[in-house]
């Protein structure tokens, strides 16, 4: 960890602005830009502020920075993006990408994103990835320069093509079991919490009512008037308390969904390697069958059914010219298809070997962040609990002096 | 001179005025002369009768209980299962002092019916006063249970309060039917035994004193009529206010109750994490105890009691039209005097019991009124800060549950 950027440099997002311009189609569009904000942290021990360089932007690019680092690293959980769309909404929530508090926690989530990847071991020595935040002109070109998308494979993005693996490696059958279960868990999780926000605000806002008809009732109370008109203004504030403390909650849910997000990562190097097993096995048996026919065509023996052989006993066979042309073909084909096998081989076992490095790294930082964010959302309960019981001991005294 | 019972108006009251002979009253049973309008013969045996203004300007409210004689309390449901019918009686338990009573002590055995029958007899016999509201008869909302145990309890200390109310008030608690109520063995008896004597009087139990129109109410009384009128309608609004909030409570339970258990499903998924998780789902688990808990303990108490003082407003209104009723009919009287334009020396003595029962009313009212104030100031101070109260509980039970659950959720495994 010493070596990764974050250590080195300071880096912010610190404002978001809307802005208008021209998109690919020549036709106007609304988007949020971000600023980017670096300084070099070395310097600060000297005493001098080191000067702060900035650019600016816009999702798309950090989306395009992302599919980069997915498709050049495939071996590393690549951390996720915050939302594209606002989702898991509960009512009083806009689900407007436009919405300034959608923005702002957008702008919150794509700093964390950086700070994640500038702390990775791996991820932060990649110079697309330190051009983001430095090089303001080209570096979409530039990005499209080194042909990543040439690399990436459509297969992945199918979803749930299987791909009929005979030997996986049993730790990513279970992890990619484990991720899906983990999606599923956390997207539950988050659908009731936003009900149960949804319910806990009405709960509190109704209990404004009681503000407004206690006022109107200590008019005609005497004795009792002064204490129901200050029980009421304590009613007020409890029923207003509550905005504030779903606001609070927000943060704790945009945690859980980057661990939503991040299980999709995490499913993708699974994939990835289910994917390389099952070419290695393609391979490996594409090889065994040419092995196969470059014996019977070399011993005339005819041990598998093939249409070719059935074509050739019907039409007559090749003379044996033509069958040295094919076997000579075929022994090239089988060198080849061995050294490739071996590579393939080989390329297998250092995906497995880095991957499964990267995974235990991303296993204990999961487990670090989830207990921390369960530890916040405790201190928000506790709390919560604290300014109930204040507003309503207050209340209490109130009516001890009806 | 204008002859002072002639012009007395019913708002002026006090010691001026000096009531005729007649109606200041030693303790005799049988005085034939009082009689209420419908011809009921007026309970004159206590020392607080309706019609004795000098007394009742003497007696006072004991609130410090050091002077309290008479104790009643309302427990101990328990369920009749007959052929015809299944019903619940309560047990009332009476400790006594007074010399009315028999016994120093008394227990009974009474169902609603009962205690309705009572509250009719105390609204005939003694209609210048406050009669306490029962709890409602018919349950008429959704699918309640007549026998389940939080209808019952919420029954029991409606009934308690009431007869409570009964045994505070200075005249009401010397009433005869609520002393056969708290001692008779058989009630039903005594029951038929007054329905014979109303019939052989061949009277209609109700107090009407026919069509007469009041002209204007007096001030004070327009006044209490125009507060019961807003006070009810607060009230009104408070409980749909609380109703509404329970079932906004009750809703965010069952979103909270599928919450938890998915905290530990996730920690089933997860080793590091299985035991947090588990923990944040138990302490769900505990703060949806709570809730319920809430919930059932401003049904139980907090909603009752405020639909008993929008009863008790409603009650207290038609004995502001009654009043009204006597002070027209007295009105009535003295103005068909006036038009005979005879110079008579002395106002006819019917007119004379209007005018009498015209401000024994007002004076029984007003007395009663302004207990009723004090009384609905306590019960009011007592029943806001026990909703207060309840709401300080559940989120104490909430703060303690979350709390315990820190230091588990700060464990480091290399710890343990």
């Amino acid at each position: 960890m010493e070596d990764c950027l974050a250590k080195k440099m300071e880096i912010t997002v610190s404002e978001a602005e809307k802005r208008t311009g021209r998109n690919a189609v020549n036709m106007q569009e609304t988007y949020t830009a971000y600023l980017i904000e670096t300084r070099a942290i070395e310097s600060q021990s000297e005493g001098q502020c080191a000067p702060v360089d900035s650019l600016w932007r816009r999702y798309s690019e950090f989306e395009l920075l992302r599919n980069y680092l997915s498709v050049t690293y495939p071996h590393i959980v690549v951390p996720p993006l915050p939302e594209k769309r606002a989702d898991f909404v509960w009512h009083k929530l806009s689900a407007d990408n436009m919405d300034p508090d959608f923005v702002e926690r957008r702008r919150i989530g794509l700093e964390n994103f950086l700070l994640r990847v500038a702390s990775h071991p791996v991820l932060c020595q990649d110079k697309i990835f330190y051009s983001f935040l430095t090089q303001e002109g080209g570096w979409k070109e530039m990005v499209n320069e080194t042909g990543f998308q040439l690399k990436a494979d459509s297969r992945l993005k199918a979803l749930n093509a299987t791909f009929r693996v005979k030997n996986p490696d049993k730790r990513f059958t279970e992890l990619k079991h484990y991720s899906d279960e983990l999606q599923s868990v956390i997207s539950h999780l988050l659908r009731v919490r936003a009900r149960v926000a949804d319910r806990l605000y009405g709960v509190y806002k109704v209990h404004g009512n009681y503000g407004r008809v206690f006022s109107e009732w200590s008019a005609i109370e005497k004795e009792m008037g002064d204490g129901l008109q200050s029980a009421g203004h304590h009613m007020d504030v409890y029923a207003a308390s509550i905005d504030d403390i779903l606001e609070e909650e927000e943060h704790y849910a945009d945690q859980l969904k980057e661990y939503l997000f991040y299980a999709e990562a995490l499913r993708a190097v699974c994939r990835k390697h289910e994917l390389m097993q099952y070419d290695l096995e393609m391979a490996a048996q594409d090889l065994t069958s040419k092995k196969q026919q470059c014996e019977e065509l070399a011993t005339g023996t005819v041990r598998t059914f093939s249409l070719k052989g059935m074509t050739s006993k019907l039409f007559g066979q090749e003379n044996p010219e033509q069958r040295e042309a094919k076997i000579k073909v075929l022994e090239e084909q089988i060198q080849e298809g061995e050294e490739q096998l071996k590579s393939k081989n080989l390329e297998g076992r250092d995906f497995v070997k880095s991957a499964w490095a990267d995974i235990e790294r991303f296993k204990e930082q999961k487990n670090h962040d989830l207990k921390e964010a369960l530890i916040s959302y405790a201190v928000m309960q506790i709390s919560m609990c604290k300014k109930g019981i204040q507003v309503w001991t207050n209340a209490k005294e109130c009516f001890s002096k009806m | 001179m204008p002859h002072p019972l002639a012009t007395s108006s019913s708002e002026e009251m006090g010691p001026a005025l000096t009531p005729s002979p007649d109606l200041l009253l030693p303790r005799s049973i049988a005085d034939k002369d009082l009689s209420l309008p419908n011809g009921t013969p007026v309970d004159t045996s206590s020392p607080a009768s309706s019609s004795s203004l000098l007394n009742r300007l003497q007696l006072d409210d004991d609130l410090d209980g050091e002077t309290r004689d008479l104790f009643v309390t309302v427990d101990d449901p328990k369920k009749h299962v007959c052929t015809m019918e299944t019903y619940i009686t309560y047990r009332v338990t009476t400790k006594t002092t007074r010399a009315e009573f028999d016994l120093p002590e008394y227990s009974v055995r009474r169902r609603y019916q009962d205690f309705d029958w009572l509250r009719n007899k105390l609204e005939e016999s003694q209609p210048t006063h406050l009669i306490p509201p029962l709890p409602e008869k018919f349950v008429v909302k959704g699918v309640v249970d007549r026998f389940s145990e939080e209808f019952v309890e919420t029954r029991r200390k409606a009934l308690d309060k009431f007869l409570k109310r009964i045994t505070d008030h200075p005249v009401l608690s010397f009433n005869e039917h609520f002393n056969v109520f708290l001692t008779a063995k058989d009630l039903n008896a005594y029951k038929k035994q007054g329905m014979a004597l109303l019939s052989k009087m061949g009277e209609s139990v109700k107090y009407v004193t026919g069509g007469y129109k009041l002209r204007s109410r007096p001030l004070e009384f327009a006044a209490i009529g125009e507060y019961l009128d807003t006070f009810s309608l607060k009230l009104g609004t408070i409980d749909r206010i609380a109703q509404r909030i329970i079932k906004e409570q009750l809703e965010y339970l069952v979103e909270l109750r599928e919450y938890g258990p998915v905290y530990s499903t996730w920690g089933g998924l997860e080793v590091e994490l299985s035991e947090p998780l588990e923990g944040v789902s138990a302490c769900i688990g505990n703060c949806c105890t709570a809730l319920e808990e809430l919930s059932e303990d401003m049904t139980e108490d907090f909603l009752p009691v405020l639909r008993e003082y929008i009863l008790y407003s409603e009650s207290m209104k038609n004995v502001l039209k009654k009043r009204d009723q006597v002070q027209a009919e007295y009105e009535a009287k003295l103005e068909a005097v006036a038009l005979k334009k005879e110079d008579r020396p002395k106002v006819p003595t019917d007119v004379e019991k209007c005018q009498d029962r015209v401000e024994c009313f007002n004076a029984d009212l007003k007395a009663d009124m302004e207990r009723w104030q004090n009384n609905k100031r306590q019960d009011f101070r007592q029943l806001l800060m026990g909703m207060a109260d309840k709401n300080i509980q559940y989120y104490e039970k909430c703060l303690t549950a979350w709390e315990s659950i820190i230091p588990l959720l700060q464990d480091k495994p290399e710890t343990k």
